[in-house]
C-alpha cells in the first residue's frame, strides 16, 4: 500500500498548502471583491480538509456558513459599501489623501506588530511542545455516557447535552449581532429588480429542497452529522434566495412575529436552564429520560430562530423599517 | 476487478477528461462568456459521468438516488447561474471576443 | 480501487489549483466569480470521491448542501454585488 499512503500525503499537502496560500492571498488583496471571492474559495477548500481530517460534522457547517452564507453575506456587504462610497464621493477622496499619509508612516509599524506576533508565535509554539504527543482526549468520556444523553451522535450529544452551553452562547452571540445591526439602522434594504423567469424558476425549484435538506439535517442530527447549526443555516439560505429573489416579509408578519421567531432559540434554552435548576440539577443538566426529547425540542427552536436571524442579517435592516420607506 | 468495476473506472476516467477540458478552456478562452460555456458544460458533464461511475459501486439504490439528485442539483443551479452571469455580463457591456 | 479514487481526487485537485489562476487573474468580476464555481462543482466530485474511499454516506451530505449553496452565493452575487459597468477587459 506505499501508492495509498504516497497519495494521501499528497492529498493532503496540497489542501493544507492551498489553505495557506488562499489565505494570504485573501488577507493581502488589495480589492475587496477578489478577497471576497478568495474567501469563498478558502471555505470550499477548507471543507475538504475537515472531510480529510474525518470529521463530517464540521464540514457540514464550514459549508454550510463558512462558504455558503458568509460568502453571500460579504457580497452583499461589499455592494452596500459601494453604494455608501459612490454617494460620498468626496468622503472617498479624503480618505484616500488619509491613507497616503499612512502609508508614509507604515514601516515603522509594521516593525512594532512583528514583536507582539512573534512572542505569540513563541507562546503558541511552546504550548504545542508540552503537549503530550497521544493525549486521549474526552472521547472516551463521550462515548460512555452517550446512552444517556438521549441522542446517537457523539457531536450532537456534546452540543445540545454536556456543553449545552455552548449552544446556547453561540445563538446568544448571533442574536447580539442582528440586535446591533439593526440598533445601527444604516439604510434600507436594496430594492431588488424583479427577477428575469430563469431566476425565477431557480426560485421555485431550490426553496422547496432547501427547505426539506433543513429538516433532513435537522432530523438526520441525532444519530449522524447534521444538527440545528447546519440546519439553521440552510433554512437561512432558503430566506436569503427568496429575498434575491425579490420576496419580501408581508408587514403583518415583519412585527411582533418576526421577532418571536429571532428569540424563539434563546429564550427556549434559558427557560430550559432554568426548569432544569429549579430541578434541583445543575444548569441544562437534563435527566437522561427525558433528554431526547428536550433535545429535539431546542434543536427546533434553534434551527428556526438561528435561520430567521442569518435572513435578517442579510436583508440587513428591520424589515417593518424598510418597507415604510 | 469485475465488469462492472472497469465499466466503472472508464466512466470516472471519462469524468476527470471533462473536468480537465473545462479547466483548460477557463484558462485559454478569449472572454467572459467563452469560458462560461466551456465551464459549464464541460464540468457539469464530467460530474455526471462520475457520479455514473460512483453509482455502479453503490450498495443501496438509496444512495444512487442521492447521488443522481446532487447531480441534477449542480444541473439545474450550474446551467441556471451561468445564464444569470452571461445576461448580467452583456448588460454590463462585458465586450465579446471578435476574431 | 482506492488508490485509483485517490488518484482522481489529487487529479481534480490539481484542476482546482488551476483555476485559482483565473480568479487572480480576472479581467472581470464574472470571471472570478466563474471561477469560484468552477471550485464548487468540483468540490462536489471531490467529496463524492472520498465518500466513497471513506465509505461515508455522511459526505453526500456534505456535497449536496455544497452544490445548494453554491447556486444561493452564486446569486447573492448576480444580484447584489456586480452591479457597475465593468471597466477592466480582456486584452486583444
Amino acid at each position: 500500500m506505499e501508492a495509498l499512503s504516497l497519495l494521501q500525503w499528497l492529498i493532503d499537502g496540497l489542501i493544507g498548502i492551498g489553505l495557506l496560500w488562499l489565505a494570504w492571498r485573501a488577507l493581502f488583496c488589495p480589492e475587496l471583491f477578489k478577497a471576497i471571492v478568495l474567501f469563498i474559495a478558502f471555505g470550499l477548500l477548507m471543507t475538504l480538509a475537515w472531510v480529510r481530517l474525518k470529521a463530517p460534522d464540521v464540514a457540514l457547517a464550514e459549508v454550510a456558513i463558512g462558504a455558503g452564507l458568509t460568502g453571500a453575506l460579504l457580497l452583499s456587504s461589499w455592494a452596500k459599501l459601494r453604494g455608501f462610497d459612490a454617494n460620498k464621493g468626496m468622503g472617498a477622496r479624503e480618505k484616500n489623501s488619509e491613507q497616503a499619509e499612512q502609508k508614509t508612516k507604515r514601516p515603522f509599524f509594521h516593525g512594532l506588530y512583528a514583536i507582539p506576533l512573534l512572542l505569540m508565535a513563541v507562546g503558541l509554539g511552546y504550548g504545542v511542545l508540552q503537549l503530550t504527543p497521544y493525549a486521549t482526549g474526552l472521547s472516551a468520556v463521550v462515548a460512555e455516557n452517550l446512552d444517556a444523553s438521549g441522542v446517537s451522535n457523539p457531536v450532537t450529544a456534546v452540543l445540545l447535552n454536556f456543553r449545552a452551553y455552548d449552544t446556547l452562547l453561540e445563538i446568544a452571540v448571533l442574536l447580539l449581532a442582528l440586535i446591533g445591526i439593526w440598533s445601527l439602522g444604516i439604510r434600507p434594504s436594496v430594492r431588488e429588480a424583479t427577477p428575469d423567469p430563469v431566476l425565477d424558476l431557480l426560485t421555485r425549484f431550490l426553496t422547496p429542497l432547501l427547505l426539506l435538506v433543513s429538516a433532513y439535517l435537522l432530523w438526520v442530527g441525532a444519530h449522524a452529522p447534521g444538527g440545528a447549526f447546519q440546519a439553521g443555516s440552510v433554512l437561512g439560505a432558503a430566506g436569503v434566495l427568496l429575498i434575491l429573489a425579490g420576496w419580501r416579509l408581508p408587514l403583518s408578519l415583519a412585527g411582533l412575529p418576526l421577532r418571536i421567531t429571532l428569540v424563539a432559540g434563546v429564550s427556549t434554552f434559558i427557560v430550559v436552564a432554568v426548569l432544569t435548576m429549579l430541578g434541583g440539577a445543575q444548569l441544562l443538566a437534563f435527566p437522561p429520560s427525558q433528554a431526547s426529547l428536550i433535545i429535539f425540542v431546542l434543536e427546533i427552536t434553534a434551527t428556526l430562530s438561528i435561520a430567521a436571524i442569518l435572513a435578517a442579517l442579510f436583508l440587513g435592516s428591520r424589515p417593518d423599517h424598510s418597507e415604510k420607506i | 476487478m469485475t465488469l462492472s468495476d472497469y465499466l466503472s473506472v472508464l466512466f470516472l476516467l471519462a469524468g476527470a477528461l471533462f473536468f480537465l477540458a473545462g479547466t483548460v478552456g477557463l484558462l485559454r478562452f478569449p472572454d467572459v462568456y467563452t469560458r462560461l460555456h466551456a465551464l459549464t458544460k464541460a464540468d457539469n458533464v464530467g460530474l455526471g459521468l462520475i457520479v455514473i461511475g460512483l453509482a455502479m459501486q453503490a450498495e443501496s439504490f438509496a444512495s444512487v438516488g442521492k447521488l443522481l439528485l446532487i447531480w441534477l442539483l449542480v444541473l439545474l443551479a450550474g446551467s441556471s447561474i451561468s445564464h444569470l452571469i452571461a445576461k448580467k455580463a452583456l448588460q454590463k457591456g462585458v465586450r465579446m471576443w471578435r476574431r | 480501487m482506492e488508490t485509483f479514487y485517490l488518484a482522481l481526487v489529487f487529479f481534480l485537485l490539481l484542476n482546482l489549483g488551476a483555476g485559482m489562476w483565473r480568479v487572480l487573474q480576472g479581467p472581470t468580476a464574472a470571471d472570478r466569480m466563474m471561477a469560484a464555481q468552477l471550485f464548487g462543482t468540483t468540490s462536489v466530485a471531490v467529496l463524492l470521491l472520498l465518500g466513497q474511499v471513506e465509505g461515508d454516506s455522511a459526505l453526500h451530505d456534505v456535497a449536496l448542501v455544497f452544490a445548494l449553496l453554491a447556486a444561493v452565493t452564486a446569486v447573492a452575487f448576480v444580484r447584489r454585488a456586480w452591479s457597475e459597468p465593468e471597466k477592466e477587459h480582456d486584452s486583444k
